[in-house]
C-alpha cells in the first residue's frame, strides 16, 4: 500500500489546509452546516467557474446574514443552468426577471424589505444581485450604475467569464483583447477581439465611490469567502467582480478552471484587490509574476496567437496590459493583503 | 372631500390613500406631477412607511417595481409615451410573473417625430402585454380607478395600467371628491401576495418554462383577464357602496336607448362627444355614445349588447394601427361579428390635434347619412400630405419628411381646427 504524503499546503496553492485550522477559522464550504445555496444537480458544464464562484459566494453571504438573504439573478448561464423547472438548485428565495435589470430588481427587493421592517412585518433580510459579465458590464450597466449611485443596500456580484457564453460565446465588453469569440473571429490582420480602452467595471464601480468594491477569482476561494463576508457586513451598494473561467468559451480543459483563474491572477492579467469608497485598500500580491504566455497558451480562444509564427507583437501588447495592472494596483509591492 | 385640484395631484392623493409601500419615479411628461406629488408626501412624512426611489430610467422603474412587488410590497409607478416603450421588456415581465403593480400611463404620443401631447398610441402599443388597461374619462374617474386598480390587481395577481389623457386630464384643474382614508381602507384590504420572496419559505421565481407548459402559463394570463371581465363590474358596485359614486365598470352607455348611430371612444374625448350628441339629440338625431373603460380585458359581450339595437357605429380613437386602420375599432368589429352593423373607424387627435365639436358634428352627420369612408383621419391636412408625397415623387433626396412638412405648415400657434 502506497503512502499518501500529508502536505501542509494544498497542492499548487499557498493555502493552509482546512484540517490544520481551528474550526472557527475554517471556510464556509468546509462547514457541514453550509447552506448549499446553489445545490448539486444543476446543469452547468463540467468545470464551470461560475457555478463554483456562485456556490462559494452565496453560501458565504448566507452564512454572514444568518440565512436572511434574497437573490436577484440576471438572465444568463447561471440562471438557465440552475432552474430548469420543475427542478431548481436554489435553496434560497431567488428571482429572475430579465437580462439587464438584476441590479434594479435588487433595489426593489431592498426597498420592500426596508418598508416591511419599518412596519414590523419583516426582519433584517439582505439582498444579493448576480449576473454574468454580459448582464453586468453591457446590458445591465445602466441599472447597475443607478443602484451604485443611489447607494442602495445591495451586494452585486458579477461572474466574469469574458463573454456571452450562454448564447454561444459572443463578445462582451469584458472580453479581453485578442480573444476569439463567435463575434470576434480569429481572422484578418488583427484576429480576435480589438484592443479597446477596456471596460473594467470594478474601476467604474470605484468611481461611484461606493462603500466596497472587490475583485476575486475562483482560484482563491478563501479570499472570495472573506470578501463576500466582509461585503455583507457593510450597508449600501457593494460590488464584487469574480473571474470565473469558462471551459466552453475559453477552450480550456474542465480540470483547468482553477489553474486558469490562478494564472490570470499570477500574470497580472486580472488584478485581485479590494477598495473602500473609491480607494484601493488591499491587494492579493503576486509572489512571482508569470509571463502572460503561460496564461494564454492553454486557451483555445488565443490559439491564433500561437500558430506557425507566434503573434509576438500581440502577446507583447497583452504582456504590457498585465504589467500595467501590476504597476497600477501595486500587485508586487506586498502591501496590504490579509 | 371636495377639492379644486390638478388631475395629477388628485391621482397622487388617491395613490397615497392606497398606502403604497414602494414608489419608483422617473420623469417624463405629462406624468411627472403625479410622482412629484407622491414624493412630496413621502418626504414630508404625510405618506408613511413608503420608499420613494428616484431611478435612472423607466426600465429601472419597472424593474424596481418587479423586485418590490415580488417581495410583497404594494408598488406603484407612473409613466408615459417613450417611457412606457423604454420599459416594455419589464412591462411584459411584470405581467408574466403575475405581479400586481399599478401604473398610471399619462397617455401621450410616441415619436418619431417627438411629440409630448396626448393620444393613446403609448398604452395601445401595449395592447397584448398582459396588463389590465383602464381608461379614465374625467379626473374623478382617474382618481377613483386607481383605488379600484390596486384591489383588482392584488385580487387577480395581475398588473393594472390606469390610463388618463396627458395634459387634458393630468394638467386640468377640476373639482374632485377625494375620499377619506377610512373609506379607502374599508374598500382596499392590505396586500396579501400569492408569491413572495421570503427566507422563511424560499421559492424560485422566474424560472425558464419550455414548450411543455408555456401555452398553459400564457393561457392562465388570459383566464385571469377573463376573470377581470367579471370582477370589474362587481368592483364598480362595491365601490359605489363605499364611496357613493358609480365609477368604473367595463363600458358606459350614454343616450343609446333608441340610438341608430353609436359613437365609441375611450378617455376624455368622451366629454366632447357627449356634448355633440346632446346637441344632435336636441336637433332630433338618434345618436348615442358608448365609452369603453376597460380596454384590456376587452368587454366583447358588453360592447355587443350595447350595440345590438343600433344601425351603425363610429369608433373614434386616438390611435392608429399603421398599415391597417384602427386598434380599438378592430376589437369592436370583432365584438359585433355577425350583427350586420355598418362600422366606421375614425382616427382622431393624434399628437394632441384638438378634436372639436365642429368637426365631430360634421363627422357624425356624415356617418348618419352613410357617407363616411370606412377609415377616416379626422381633420387631416391633405394639402400638406399630398405636397410631401409629391416632393418624394420628384426628388430622391427629399430630406427628412417631418421637417419638410413643418416648413410647409409654417409657423402657427397650434392646430386646433
Amino acid at each position: 500500500m502506497s503512502l499518501q504524503p500529508v502536505k501542509f499546503y494544498q497542492t499548487g496553492t499557498f493555502t493552509v489546509g482546512n484540517r490544520l485550522l481551528a474550526p472557527e477559522e475554517r471556510s464556509v464550504q468546509a462547514n457541514m452546516q453550509r447552506t448549499n445555496s446553489l445545490n448539486s444537480g444543476h446543469r452547468a458544464c463540467q468545470g464551470c467557474g461560475e457555478a463554483l464562484g456562485a456556490r462559494y459566494a452565496i453560501d458565504a453571504a448566507m452564512n454572514a446574514t444568518n440565512r436572511q438573504l434574497i437573490a436577484a439573478n440576471a438572465t444568463g448561464c447561471l440562471e438557465v443552468f440552475s432552474t430548469p423547472y420543475p427542478e431548481t438548485s436554489w435553496q434560497i428565495p431567488w428571482i429572475h426577471s430579465l437580462f439587464g435589470n438584476a441590479a434594479a430588481v435588487a433595489t426593489g427587493i431592498a426597498a420592500a424589505i426596508k418598508v416591511k421592517k419599518q412596519k414590523g412585518q419583516g426582519g433584517d433580510v439582505r439582498v444579493v444581485a448576480q449576473g454574468g459579465d454580459g448582464g453586468t458590464t453591457d446590458i445591465g450597466f445602466g441599472c447597475l450604475s443607478g443602484m451604485f449611485e443611489r447607494n442602495d443596500d445591495v451586494l452585486y456580484i458579477c461572474y466574469d467569464n469574458g463573454g456571452y457564453m450562454n448564447t454561444g460565446v459572443q463578445r462582451s465588453s469584458a472580453t479581453p483583447p485578442a480573444a476569439r469569440t463567435a463575434t470576434t473571429m480569429p481572422l484578418g490582420p488583427e484576429p480576435g477581439n480589438v484592443f479597446g480602452q477596456g471596460k473594467f467595471v470594478p474601476a467604474i464601480a470605484m468611481a461611484h465611490e461606493i462603500p466596497y468594491v472587490a475583485t476575486a477569482t475562483v482560484a482563491d476561494l478563501r479570499d472570495l469567502e472573506y470578501k463576500v463576508t466582509k461585503a455583507m457586513g457593510i450597508r449600501g451598494a457593494r460590488y464584487i467582480h469574480i473571474l470565473v473561467p469558462c471551459p466552453l468559451g475559453w477552450g480550456t480543459a474542465s480540470h483547468d478552471t482553477i489553474r486558469m483563474a490562478r494564472l490570470a491572477k499570477e500574470t497580472g492579467i486580472f488584478p485581485v484587490f479590494e477598495a473602500e469608497y473609491g480607494e484601493v485598500k488591499s491587494v492579493l500580491a503576486i509572489r512571482r509574476p508569470l509571463p502572460v504566455e503561460e496564461y494564454l497558451r492553454p486557451q483555445k480562444r488565443y490559439a491564433h496567437l500561437f500558430g506557425k509564427s507566434p503573434a509576438v507583437a500581440t502577446i507583447a501588447r497583452i504582456q504590457a496590459l498585465a504589467d500595467k495592472n501590476i504597476r497600477k494596483y501595486r500587485l508586487q509591492a506586498r502591501q496590504g493583503g490579509h | 372631500m371636495l377639492k379644486q385640484t390638478e388631475g395629477s395631484h388628485a391621482v397622487a392623493e388617491a395613490v397615497a390613500l392606497c398606502r403604497p409601500e414602494v414608489i419608483c419615479a422617473y420623469p417624463i411628461s405629462p406624468q411627472t406631477h403625479i410622482v412629484e406629488g407622491l414624493g412630496e408626501m413621502v418626504k414630508s412624512g404625510d405618506l408613511k412607511d413608503c420608499e420613494f426611489i428616484n431611478v435612472e430610467s423607466e426600465f429601472a422603474a419597472m424593474s424596481v417595481a418587479i423586485g418590490s412587488s415580488a417581495t410583497g410590497a404594494r408598488t406603484y409607478t407612473a409613466t408615459a409615451s417613450q417611457g412606457l416603450l423604454f420599459m416594455v421588456e419589464a412591462v411584459y415581465n411584470a405581467s408574466g410573473l403575475g405581479l400586481p403593480i399599478v401604473m398610471t400611463v399619462a397617455n401621450r404620443a410616441i415619436g418619431a417625430p417627438i411629440n409630448i401631447w396626448n393620444d393613446h398610441s403609448d398604452s395601445l402599443s401595449q395592447r397584448d402585454c398582459g396588463w389590465i388597461q383602464l381608461f379614465a374619462e374625467t379626473n374623478q374617474e382617474a382618481l377613483d380607478l386607481h383605488i379600484q386598480a390596486f384591489k383588482l390587481a392584488e385580487e387577480l395577481s395581475l398588473p393594472v395600467m390606469v390610463c388618463m389623457d396627458g395634459f387634458i386630464l393630468t394638467h386640468a384643474y377640476e373639482r374632485v371628491d377625494i375620499p377619506t382614508q377610512e373609506q379607502v381602507d374599508a374598500f382596499l384590504p392590505p396586500y396579501e401576495p400569492r408569491q413572495v420572496l421570503d427566507p422563511a419559505e424560499p421559492v424560485s421565481i422566474g424560472a425558464m418554462v419550455g414548450p411543455e407548459a408555456f401555452m398553459e402559463v400564457r393561457y392562465l394570463a388570459h383566464a385571469k383577464q377573463m376573470q377581470a371581465l367579471e370582477r370589474i363590474p362587481q368592483m364598480a358596485e362595491e365601490f359605489k357602496t363605499v364611496f357613493g359614486r358609480a365609477i368604473g365598470g367595463l363600458t358606459h352607455s350614454y343616450r343609446t336607448d333608441d340610438a341608430e348611430t353609436i359613437v365609441i371612444a375611450m378617455g376624455s374625448v368622451l366629454g366632447t362627444i357627449k356634448d355633440v350628441v346632446d346637441e344632435m339629440r336636441d336637433a332630433g338625431e338618434k345618436i348615442g355614445v358608448l365609452g369603453i373603460t376597460s380596454f384590456r380585458p376587452f368587454p366583447i359581450a358588453a360592447v355587443a349588447a350595447a350595440l345590438k339595437n343600433c344601425k351603425r357605429f363610429v369608433v373614434l380613437e386616438k390611435s392608429l394601427a399603421v398599415g391597417s386602420g384602427g386598434i380599438v375599432a378592430t376589437d369592436v368589429r370583432m365584438a359585433v361579428t355577425g350583427m350586420g352593423l355598418k362600422g366606421y373607424t375614425v382616427v382622431a387627435g393624434l399628437g394632441g390635434r384638438a378634436i372639436t365639436k365642429k368637426s365631430l358634428h360634421a363627422l357624425f352627420a356624415k356617418a348618419g347619412r352613410g357617407e363616411l369612408e370606412p377609415v377616416t383621419f379626422l381633420d387631416l391636412d391633405w394639402q400638406v400630405v399630398n405636397r410631401q408625397l409629391e416632393r418624394e415623387r420628384q426628388t430622391r433626396r427629399s430630406g427628412p419628411a417631418a421637417e419638410s412638412m413643418l416648413r410647409d405648415v409654417g409657423t402657427v400657434a397650434s392646430k386646433i381646427a
